[in-house]
């Protein structure tokens, strides 16, 4: 089976000011996989998940060279907002908006104009039922979405991204404030949106990753020291560094 | 002990500067009821309440407040309209869409405006503001409420967009990355997001600007045309609350009818800006939590 790559870095570089935060990525990320970013703190796991989206350049300071294309398309051609529609975003603190559970979701389709056949609720519910959030809320969407628990605001900012109908998910160590249980829903949800969507899980965990991801990269320091099966990346690294973070050498 | 004593101390002067600000207030309030009823042993309540002229020294004299609540409110309405918005806009101007060395530069002019007085202001009122006023619109002369209004929705800009300024910049960054995430332009971002969490705070910023524009003695009493009437509309010579004390307190014989009745009005007005204080303060409350 060749994979078909959705998502391909070609000599990324990134800078904050003077500081380098990534040297020279190359990578290729395949339609439906979800993949593992994982790597010790400062070593450019973030940095990259939003270069994929230009988020980075909310900094001003942020520099960067190298391309990145989505599909066949390079990403320069696409406007922030599109892009930002095509590639969603999950934080590591679930960024629930002021407001109630259901405009939390339908904040996105409103902000593309909402030009769908459907109706509004009708995406809100589909986006809901898709994150495994609808059973909880269905009586209270008109809530504040504050009121939710960690695990369930996590799970509503993945409805919310759903809602805009991206092509790929980023998640940006989407469990590290959640507990046992919910970081178990979240994954369980992860696991069911495989089937339509890409997903790049960067995580602190590197159990996380190796339960959820199929394939895996390893960042240290700003570089992309290993890339492989995640079993395979787990079990016989080629690299003397990826065997030393994964074993609890050092990370 | 000793420290326990110290932080007695401290404890007990804490609490007293804060029941003194009670206390004070709370003078301020029955010493000008105690000379209002005085007015009112004498001049029934409700035509000084619901009288339509204001004639102090006419025989009988009448103190109708109306026409000087009109005045004010005419005043407060016009400076309101033009004050709020050009306020929030440059707050948001200010807060999110300037760029950082501009932002500094014009965060420093805002409080150089709030530190012009008010006599400055009513200055260029009559030499110029007022001139060209009539000379635009046509009018028989240019003191009058509108020139008024403008010259106070000037005055009310600094505090509105200092305090909306600052209830912008806190909005949580994690919103704007949320929308920003979600693909929202930056002009949906902060129309959609930012706007909304922040507007409690604009509110209450708002309602401090609004209470500086009522109390405002100077500008009113040197632009306004001074003119005790009712306005029929606010391109019309009026006068305020705040200029009829100013200007008639003076000449009003200390212990008369006149007398009294000044500190009515002043009691009418410390009764509306109680009114407007405690609505910013209900704001403030619910922006906190």
């Amino acid at each position: 089976m060749v994979a078909e790559a959705i998502i391909r870095t070609i000599d990324l570089n990134c800078w904050f000011g003077a500081l380098t935060v990534l040297k020279d990525i190359n990578l290729e990320i395949y339609k439906n996989e979800i993949f593992g970013i994982i790597g010790p703190a400062n070593s450019g796991k973030t940095t990259f998940l939003r270069a994929l989206n230009r988020l980075n350049y909310l900094n001003i300071s942020y520099q960067q060279t190298g391309e990145i294309f989505l599909g066949e398309q390079n990403i320069r051609t696409l406007s922030d907002n599109i892009l930002r529609k095509k590639i969603g975003i999950i934080f590591a603190l679930p960024q629930v908006l002021p407001v109630s559970i259901y405009n939390n979701v339908a904040y996105g389709p409103k902000v593309h104009g909402f030009t769908g056949k459907d109706t509004l609720s009708q995406i809100v519910e589909t986006a809901l039922k898709k994150a495994y959030l609808w059973e909880e809320v269905k009586d209270r969407l008109s809530e504040p979405a504050a009121r939710l628990s960690g695990g369930q605001q996590q799970r509503l900012c993945i409805a919310r991204t759903l809602a805009v109908e991206p092509q790929v998910i980023l998640y940006d160590e989407p469990c590290s404030g959640l507990d046992p249980i919910s970081t178990a829903k979240v994954e369980d949800t992860m696991q069911q949106l495989k089937e339509n969507y890409t997903q790049i899980l960067v995580t602190n965990n590197t159990k996380q990753a190796g339960r959820v991801s199929e394939r895996c990269g390893f960042f240290l320091m700003g570089e992309l020291v290993e890339i492989g099966q995640t079993p395979v990346l787990f079990t016989k690294p080629r690299d003397k560094r990826t065997d030393d973070y994964i074993s609890g050498r050092f990370g | 002990m000793p420290r326990r004593i110290s932080e007695y101390i401290i404890e007990s002067l804490i609490k007293l500067s804060g029941l003194l600000v009670i206390i004070l207030v709370f003078l301020l309030f029955l010493f000008l009821l105690k000379d209002s009823l005085s007015l009112f042993g004498v001049y029934p309540l409700g035509k000084f309440l619901f009288g339509r002229s204001w004639l102090p020294i006419s025989e009988p004299p009448r103190f109708g407040v109306i026409p000087l609540f009109l005045g004010s409110l005419y005043v407060t309405v016009g400076a309101i309209i033009i004050c709020v918005p050009v306020g929030i806009a440059s707050a948001m101007f200010i807060a999110e869409v300037a760029p950082k060395s501009l932002k500094l530069v014009l965060k420093s002019l805002v409080e150089i405006l709030a530190s012009i007085p008010s006599v400055v202001l009513g200055f260029i009122g009559i030499v110029w503001l007022g001139p060209a006023l009539r000379n635009v619109l046509g009018l028989t002369t240019g003191m009058c409420g509108l020139t008024g209004s403008l010259l106070l929705a000037f005055m009310a800009l600094p505090t509105i967009i200092t305090i909306a300024e600052d209830a912008l910049v806190s909005v949580p960054r994690t919103y704007k990355e949320a929308a920003f995430g979600l693909g929202a332009t930056r002009w949906q971002t902060l129309w959609r997001v930012i706007l909304p969490s922040a507007s409690s705070g604009i509110i209450a910023g708002v309602m401090l600007g609004i209470g500086r524009v009522i109390g405002e003695t100077m500008v009113a009493m040197m632009v306004t045309g001074n003119s005790p009437v009712i306005p029929k509309s606010i391109l019309q010579p009026l006068r305020t609350l705040t200029a009829t004390i100013a200007g008639e307190m003076g000449e009003a014989v200390s212990g008369s009818e006149h007398y009294f009745a000044l500190f009515a009005v002043g009691l009418v007005l410390f009764v509306i800006t109680f009114i407007i204080n405690f609505i910013a303060d209900a704001f403030l409350r619910r922006a906190r939590k």
